[in-house]
């Protein structure tokens, strides 16, 4: 099959699953959760069978989504490397995710319901992956936002659940204003052209190859603009906010959505667009800043966090951090590279979270773990393999991949390069505090005392997951998924890797003389808990700064543009009614009369007009 | 006869055997059905014969007066039967959603219907106002008859303030009138004649352009609740019974902007481009984005916030018409459609929940989902729709719009008001997601409060729902299929 069809199936099919489900998810309600996995895997088969080493970088149109004159918008698919190195990592988390899903939720009532929208979920993210155009990557862009709000609401009685998923979306929009006034300025600059190889040979000989001369600025503003869309998707500050609340929804999709694929989207654009962030230097600063603080802000506030779902979500924060880091300093080839071996081991983190709390009775706090090494022998060996990577022991695949972003932070700015170290160690450092809480010394309430390992369909995945977590970073595959391990020799790679080791072991070595045996957390640091009061700030400035004004507004409107344009038309109001009470014909009769006013009017002129004559 | 006349007297003979006796709903739901495939059939006729031209077709007229010369004259392009077939989806969702009413329910739709397509498909200015004064009475009479809360207060306001409108924008229909009748002795309501002659910069009497387009922008912009015209709105859909504003705030006001688009920006080309009228345009429809965006956040009822929220969504539609270029025109007509089909939608459920609970105030609802879910799956869809969600059919229009403010954008000049606008606009999407979002959440999710019972509609009742969010759904994905008529018709350079 060629380029065409298969990209093609990758989105069709999920979306007729996505549509059938959800619409009869009713009557659907023993296969859909069979039918979604299926297609799942189906598509993880398209992705497989696009791999391949040709380079080349061809456009396949499916159909104009807008077309007026000589302008149009296509929904089309630009296959390259990066491409299909994405559509694998997300088409093989997206298949384990459905089979863990077969086993985390079984018991759900609402199963079908679920499924339907991961498969919503996943017609979107391989609609951002193909897209060849912004204008397509923007609409797919907004219905991932849409199927993270249908899963972060999944349990929609609850109501944190409810206000987490709103607070996701609305906070992504916020980001896509940025994202669509980026979009509207290259589509001013570039004559309505506004597909990324349009745009590419544009700024190489085309008419932003002037702008980019001539005006920096303009250049600039559109950079900050997309950025500002990854910020809202990536969840880097300051619109993090929205990816720990998002943790309310089930597991499986914490660990598909919130973690390995969607919220790298915000990368994997910034990487698609880097042709034009190396034109604007404020805007990659901008960027590799933004990426730096979130990666360190989020780091510290991962070591206060109680709750195992919450580390691993400012985990994820703070390696987003990293990648956003990377494409400021202009190594997109490090920043994918670390988004692909990231996607394997936090998925694998947190589908062994799952299996973890699955086991815990749906216990997330891990003062009320302990212990369960024993009982969840498997869960506990990958766990930990997704913990050494996460940390970056020397040998496993996120050991390469965090190694280029600091040699990268090395070369470019010494004072990156140290906040990215200090984060390093903060990692190792929280990481080791949850395997030991949670996996080390007694038991400390009933539910994990009662802890058995979860079924097959769940334990599969992990173990799936453990492989590419420890082997990714070898570029094995390295042919098809070149776009995705970089072969690039850093300067100063040895004094990195010597710096690297070492606040590795510093991390694991504090992590474990503080919590070894402990009942409950010797730190006590409000600010990391409370998550630097970012969540209180933003509710202070959403009251007062939204709510209030749009009261004051309201008033306003109520008794100027109300009030004073309404006088004259209701002493006018007031006097018909008057006269219509007088000649006592009843109001019925004197509303017809007024909205017949215009008619008569018609009419008298016309009959002035005809005697005239 | 044209068949665009028997799809303007269709209706009216219903409403005529439905007086005399004939079953109401099923007369109406009949000759809404009848309407329907007639309005598709000349659709796709035209898509296959008049593509190429973008001309009017189906003429046919009877002369009424010969000086003024005045016609009963029907025709159209790609934009009328746009909106006609707007109508005939509305109209026959909102007839088949009303139950169990009094008669008077199905003839005032059916006669707002006539009005709505005599509106949209006449050729002549006369009677294209005329039309629309006639589909007036009925939605007046609605409101104030069988109104809910204040609706006397409500209808007296709507009476008013669109009489006024009526009688602005008329003094601007004959405006046009004269300084487009090419022999003053003998003035003419044809607009097909009238657009041959349109008035040009070097045309005489050039200098009143500006002034006339402006009496029609505040007589028209009257109609459609621009800013600051607006406060007749939020109050008269609050309170319409459920099919009449369905039919008005998704069909009948959208009279005013066609009026635009078919009349003032083609007569008096350029007009819009003169930067007092601009600003004026620009800084009015900011008011509706973001003054009444605000004031939508602030709402505590649904179906207040529904009708401040259509307050709202003119300002797009009417940012894509001041920016006046091919996108921005076909943007307009494209979310005009869209935003019809959405809010029509909206309020029938709304009207549905209302019947149901007896409240919309949010505080005391809450929990519908679980018992509910295929209400909450439509409501859900409309709601995403109307706030612009890609995949339904707003999204598209909204987009259009946005660029076309762009299209003239010269970086080395900074950025235009124009553009300023549509950045300040852009905003307006996220303050609708606010409150769209709040608004779902507390009613839908959450634990049910007690007291409430609702269960899902009735496989028939489903009917009309299936079929706007049907249309939301395949305009939204397909937009390129409406856009194909749409853009022939729309005379811009």
């Amino acid at each position: 099959m060629d380029h065409q069809t298969l990209p093609g199936i990758l989105l069709l099919l999920p979306l007729t699953t996505a549509l059938v489900i959800l619409l009869f998810h009713g009557a659907l309600k023993k296969v859909a959760h069979l039918v979604s996995t299926m297609v799942a895997v189906v598509m993880f088969g398209c992705a497989v069978s696009l791999l391949g080493a040709d380079n080349s970088e061809v456009i396949h149109p499916l159909y104009s989504f807008l077309k007026i004159g000589n302008w149009q918008a296509d929904i089309g698919f630009l296959v390259d490397q990066q491409c299909r190195g994405m559509l694998f990592i997300v088409t093989f988390v997206g298949m384990l995710v459905h089979i863990y899903s077969l086993g985390y939720m079984k018991e759900d009532e609402s199963k079908a319901r679920y499924f339907g929208a991961l498969s919503l979920f996943m017609f979107s993210m391989n609609g951002i992956v193909l897209a060849d155009n912004l204008i397509m990557m923007f609409l797919f862009w907004e219905l991932v936002g849409l199927s993270s709000y249908l899963l972060i609401g999944h349990w929609f009685k609850k109501p944190e659940a409810c206000n987490a998923a709103n607070k996701a979306f609305i906070t992504n929009r916020i980001g896509d204003f940025g994202f669509m006034t980026g979009i509207l300025i290259l589509f001013g600059m570039n004559f309505g052209d506004v597909s990324l190889l349009g745009l590419k040979d544009s700024v190489a000989s085309g008419p932003l190859h002037y702008v980019v001369q001539q005006g920096p600025w303009i250049i600039t503003l559109a950079c900050i603009g997309l950025f500002l869309g990854a910020v809202g998707k990536s969840a880097q500050a300051p619109l993090h906010v929205w990816l720990p609340d998002a943790m309310e929804g089930p597991t499986p999709v914490s660990a598909l959505i919130h973690a390995a694929t969607m919220v790298a989207a915000g990368v994997y654009m910034l990487v698609r667009v880097n042709f034009l962030l190396v034109h604007s230097h404020d805007a990659q600063t901008i960027i590799a800043w933004i990426g730096g603080i979130t990666a360190l802000m989020a780091a510290l506030m991962a070591t206060q966090q109680n709750d195992i779902k919450k580390v691993l979500a400012y985990s994820t924060l703070s390696q987003l951090g990293y990648m956003v880091m990377a494409v400021g300093l202009a190594a997109p080839d490090e920043s994918m590279f670390h988004l692909y071996t990231h996607a394997f081991f936090k998925a694998l983190l947190f589908l062994g979270a799952g299996a973890v709390i699955y086991s815990c009775h749906h216990e997330q706090n891990i003062w009320k773990m302990g212990g369960l090494r024993r009982a969840l022998p498997v869960t506990f060996v990958t766990f930990a393999i997704g913990t050494a990577a996460l940390m970056g022991v020397p040998g496993t695949s996120g050991f390469f991949s965090k190694e280029g972003i600091l040699a990268v932070a090395y070369g470019h700015s010494k004072f990156l390069f140290v906040i990215g170290l200090f984060t390093a160690f903060l990692t190792a450092f929280y990481m080791t505090r949850l395997v030991i809480v949670v996996f080390n010394g007694k038991p400390r309430s009933k539910d994990a005392s009662h802890a058995h390992e979860a079924p097959f369909v769940m334990l599969l995945p992990l173990l799936l997951l453990a492989v590419p977590s420890l082997v990714s970073g070898y570029g094995l595959l390295s042919g098809p998924l070149q776009a995705m391990v970089p072969h690039a020799e850093h300067e100063g790679g040895q004094i990195v890797m010597i710096c690297s080791i070492v606040v590795l072991l510093a991390g694991f070595l504090t992590g474990s003389r503080l919590y070894t045996n402990k009942e409950k957390d010797p730190l006590n640091i409000p600010l990391f808990a409370n998550k630097f009061y970012i969540d209180e700030i933003y509710a202070w400035i959403i009251k007062y700064g939204q709510d209030r004004v749009a009261w004051i507004v309201n008033a306003i409107e109520k008794i100027f543009v109300d009030g004073l344009l309404v006088l004259f038309p209701s002493s006018l109001a007031a006097g018909l009614g008057n006269l219509m009470r007088r000649v006592q014909t009843g109001s019925l009769q004197g509303y017809t009369f007024v909205l017949g006013l215009g008619i008569i009017a018609v009419v008298y002129v016309m009959l002035f007009a005809t005697a005239k004559h | 006869m044209s068949p665009l006349e028997i799809i303007i007297l269709l209706p009216l003979l219903a409403v005529l055997a439905i007086w005399v006796g004939a079953p109401a709903r099923l007369t109406g739901v009949v000759a809404s059905i009848l309407n329907l495939g007639i309005v598709v059939g000349l659709i796709y006729q035209y898509q296959t014969h008049h593509l190429a031209d973008g001309k009017m077709a189906f003429l046919h007229g009877y002369t009424v007066l010969t000086n003024p010369h005045i016609q009963f004259a029907v025709g159209a392009d790609g934009l009328s039967l746009t909106l006609a077939l707007l109508t005939s989806l509305v109209t026959l969702a909102a007839v088949w959603s009303t139950v169990d009413k009094d008669r008077i329910y199905y003839i005032s739709s059916l006669l707002i219907a006539t009005g709505a397509y005599g509106a949209f498909l006449c050729t002549d200015i006369f009677f294209l106002y005329a039309f629309h004064e006639l589909a007036l009475i009925p939605t007046f009479l609605m409101i104030a008859l069988h109104g809910h809360g204040e609706n006397k207060n409500a209808a007296w306001r709507i009476t008013i303030y669109l009489g006024i409108g009526s009688l602005i924008l008329l003094a601007g229909l004959l405006g046009v009138v004269w300084y487009c009748s090419p022999d003053k002795s003998h003035l003419t309501f044809d607009l097909l004649e009238l657009l041959k002659h349109p008035l040009k910069a070097d045309a005489p009497y050039a200098q009143f352009a500006p002034a006339n387009f402006f009496i029609l922008l505040l007589g028209f912009g009257t109609l459609v609740s621009l800013f600051p015209f607006h406060s007749w709105a939020a109050p008269a859909y609050a309170s319409a019974p459920t099919p009449v504003a369905m039919l008005h705030a998704g069909v009948l006001k959208k009279f005013g902007l066609y009026g635009l688009i078919r009349i003032a920006l083609p007569l008096l080309p350029n007009a819009v481009n003169v930067p007092w009228i601009q600003n004026a345009l620009l800084l009015m429809l900011l008011g509706n984005i973001l003054v009444m965006g605000l004031v939508t956040l602030h709402q505590r009822r649904l179906d207040d916030l529904l009708a401040n929220s259509s307050v709202m969504h003119m300002g797009y539609i009417f940012l894509g018409i001041a920016s006046g270029n091919a996108l921005g025109l076909n943007g307009a007509v494209l979310l005009m459609f869209a935003h019809g089909i959405s809010i029509a939608l909206l309020f029938m459920l709304c009207g549905r929940l209302r019947n149901q609970l007896g409240t919309l105030e949010f505080e005391k609802l809450g929990g519908i989902a679980g018992n509910a879910p295929f209400l909450s799956f439509i409501f859900g869809m409309a709601a995403f729709a109307s706030i612009g969600l890609p995949g339904l059919a707003n999204f598209a229009g909204e987009l259009l719009v946005f660029l076309s403010t762009f299209q003239s954008f010269r970086w080395q000049e900074g950025f235009s008001m124009l553009q300023i606008t549509t950045i300040l606009s852009l905003w307006g999407v996220v303050i609708s997601a606010v409150y769209m979002l709040r608004a779902y959440r507390k009613i839908f999710f959450g634990q049910p409060n007690s007291g409430l019972f609702i269960s899902d509609p009735l496989l028939s009742q489903r009917v009309p729902m299936f079929l706007l969010a049907a249309v939301l759904l395949v305009v939204g994905v397909y937009p390129a299929s409406l856009l194909n008529i749409i853009q022939v018709s729309l005379s811009v350079k």
